[in-house]
């Protein structure tokens, strides 16, 4: 057998497993182990409890949208810092990776500040009737600004390596741009851009720090899954919060479950053979 | 289709890449532009697609001025040197994709007709369904000819198609290029830095060097009489040796080479390899045997005039003599040019 740079299989196996058990699988084991200490009755009247069921649909149509969002936005970001070049295209290259360095507390605490009535965006957008603190609205801007940087740090290297000559081997055989957008560069981009879109959403559903800040918390409108969790762990009520966790940890499961068959898809050109 | 250039140039920000290039291209040619890197050979062929535009002069496509007709109108087709097929589609979707998305709809019908004799053209029948980085470079390269051939264009522009292939697929493709370009007769303008290439497969030859055209003709006319030193040495190996010309006639250390209408003075006679003869009689220039090298069908042996310039030649593969031995060299074919 080839000898390889990095240690061989045994070690880097062990490793590897080593650590998935003890900082991955563990911690979620005891979590289901938690959840079912509960009987199936209850476990179900927890999970479908009518405010739980309003936290999911927070939960979750917040991060729809703001992960909508942030596939526009973070794909014409990274497409600006790919193909032009401009004075500050640097500051802003590193500023996009910002979100994650800033701890997601302080980035709450400045959104709501500037969201608030009395804030510089709050106060001219409540002039024109739109409140974005203490609604929905906020969650959406807290979770779009911390998941942001997934998009557009996937999508940019697969923009750099994409020939310039496919865009030009589009013109020749005369399709219009629209037709090379869609036809060309996007089914290129789609990998990058799914695995954008899963991790900004699995981020975004996991969103706590910045949220409970801009949120106002009120149950049935603007408490998110999250939040409900921690309240019922404040209320040293281990097997409910384990029980709405599971839900979460259920969730992305599924949800990643699916990217990652799209992505495959999607990918389906690369296999040889 | 003919393509007229007339006095075209292109700049980039700090230097001029075309330097006011006329060029006709006779309905059914098939034109290299050779040059080498930096030439602006690969700007021109760029120019004429549309996928840059000319700072000055003007680009016909038959009677219609061209210059300003965006790239997607111009009804030309282009081969990538790095092939540009589209990696998420099958070969036939590649070839499809030109006829699918233009102005004049076709049935699915008579898009898979024609995807189908394209692929039958270029001999790629059984590859429909596979995708780009399945098949082998030469095949892509193929594949890229009949994709550009799909949407029937006026003209076709090949950008170095060979020079990311090896040795003997390029051999091959080249024969190949020059069979589909007699069957289909459209005019071809294509783009190499490799000279054998343009010989063996043009009808004409363009030589272009630092953005000008410094001549053009047959292959055998550029061959026989190279317009200067330039075209000499790019055309193949050419020994140079410093002359000085006097009455029509070109002095290399007491040996005469006609010079007919060179000016006096200061030149040099430009000669191949193979125009070289070793002689011990003492009739030519007096060198000494430096080095010789053994290739399948000959030996090439480098010698160093008296002078200390170095000359290169081939002789047969029974060619007896050995480093360090000395004799002359007869020069019996050379060219003469004034000093640059």
């Amino acid at each position: 057998m080839r000898r390889r740079v990095l240690p061989g299989l045994p070690l880097a196996l062990g490793i590897t497993l080593v650590y998935v058990a003890i900082i991955v699988v563990l911690p979620l084991a005891a979590l289901v182990f938690k959840a079912a200490s509960l009987g199936p009755e209850d476990y179900w009247r927890i999970v479908s409890s009518d405010r739980a069921v309003a936290s999911y649909r927070v939960t979750v149509t917040c991060a729809l949208v703001a992960t909508v969002f942030n596939l526009f936005f973070g794909m014409a970001l990274a497409w600006v810092l790919v193909r032009y070049r401009f004075p500050g295209r640097r500051l802003v290259d590193a500023l996009v990776d910002l979100p994650f360095a800033l701890p997601t507390a302080v980035a709450g605490i400045a959104l709501t500040t500037l969201f608030a009535t009395n804030g510089w965006f709050g106060g001219p957008l409540s002039v024109i009737g739109v409140k974005v603190a203490y609604t929905p609205l906020g969650i959406m801007v807290a979770m779009s600004f911390t998941s942001i940087p997934f998009i557009v740090r996937t999508v940019q290297p697969v923009l750099e390596e994409l020939d310039p000559a496919l865009e030009e081997a589009g013109q020749t055989l005369g399709a219009s741009d629209l037709s090379i957008f869609f036809g060309v560069i996007l089914p290129l981009l789609t990998p990058a851009l799914l695995a954008g879109v899963s991790l900004s959403f699995a981020r975004s559903l996991g969103e706590f720090g910045a949220i409970i800040f801009i949120a106002g918390n009120q149950p049935f409108s603007t408490e998110i899954t999250a939040l409900l969790a921690f309240i019922r762990l404040e209320e040293y009520d281990y097997p409910a919060s384990a029980a709405i966790a599971s839900v979460m940890l259920l969730t992305a499961f599924v949800m990643l479950a699916i990217t990652n068959l799209m992505q495959a898809r999607a990918l389906r050109y690369t296999a040889r053979g | 289709m003919n393509i007229r250039l007339d006095n075209v140039v292109k700049e980039f920000e700090t230097f001029r890449a075309v330097h006011g290039v006329s060029l006709d291209i006779e309905s059914g040619e098939l034109v290299a532009l050779l040059g080498p890197s930096g030439s602006g050979k690969t700007t021109i062929l760029r120019m004429v697609a549309g996928l840059e535009y000319a700072d000055a002069g003007a680009i016909y496509f038959g009677d219609e001025n061209a210059t300003d007709i965006p790239v997607r109108d111009r009804g030309v087709g282009f081969v990538f040197q790095h092939y540009a097929l589209f990696p998420h589609m099958t070969v036939g979707e590649n070839i499809a994709f030109g006829m699918k998305v233009s102005k004049v709809k076709r049935s699915p019908q008579a898009i898979a007709e024609r995807v189908k004799e394209l692929l039958d053209l270029v001999q790629l029948s059984g590859l429909r369904d596979r995708f780009p980085g399945q098949i082998s470079g030469g095949q892509r390269q193929r594949v890229a000819l009949a994709r550009a051939l799909a949407v029937d264009p006026r003209v076709l522009l090949l950008d170095e198609p060979f020079g990311a292939l090896d040795a003997n697929v390029r051999r091959d493709l080249r024969r190949w290029l020059r069979k589909i370009h007699d069957e289909l007769g459209i005019t071809t303008l294509f783009v190499t830095h490799d000279q054998e290439e343009a010989l063996d497969l043009a009808d004409r030859v363009v030589i272009l060097n630092k953005g000008r055209i410094v001549q053009e003709g047959t292959p055998e006319a550029v061959c026989r009489n190279p317009a200067d030193a330039f075209v000499m040495n790019f055309l193949g190996d050419a020994n140079r040796l410093d002359a000085d010309i006097r009455g029509g006639k070109a002095y290399v250390e007491d040996v005469a080479f006609e010079a007919d209408g060179v000016a006096d003075g200061g030149g040099q006679i430009l000669f191949r390899p193979a125009d070289v003869t070793w002689r011990e009689d003492g009739q030519g220039i007096a060198a000494k045997i430096v080095r010789v090298i053994d290739r399948p069908d000959s030996r090439r042996v480098l010698a160093m005039t008296g002078s200390g310039q170095p000359v290169e030649f081939d002789t047969a593969p029974e060619f007896p003599h050995r480093k360090g031995e000395a004799g002359f060299l007869q020069i019996r074919r050379a060219r003469v040019y004034a000093s640059a």
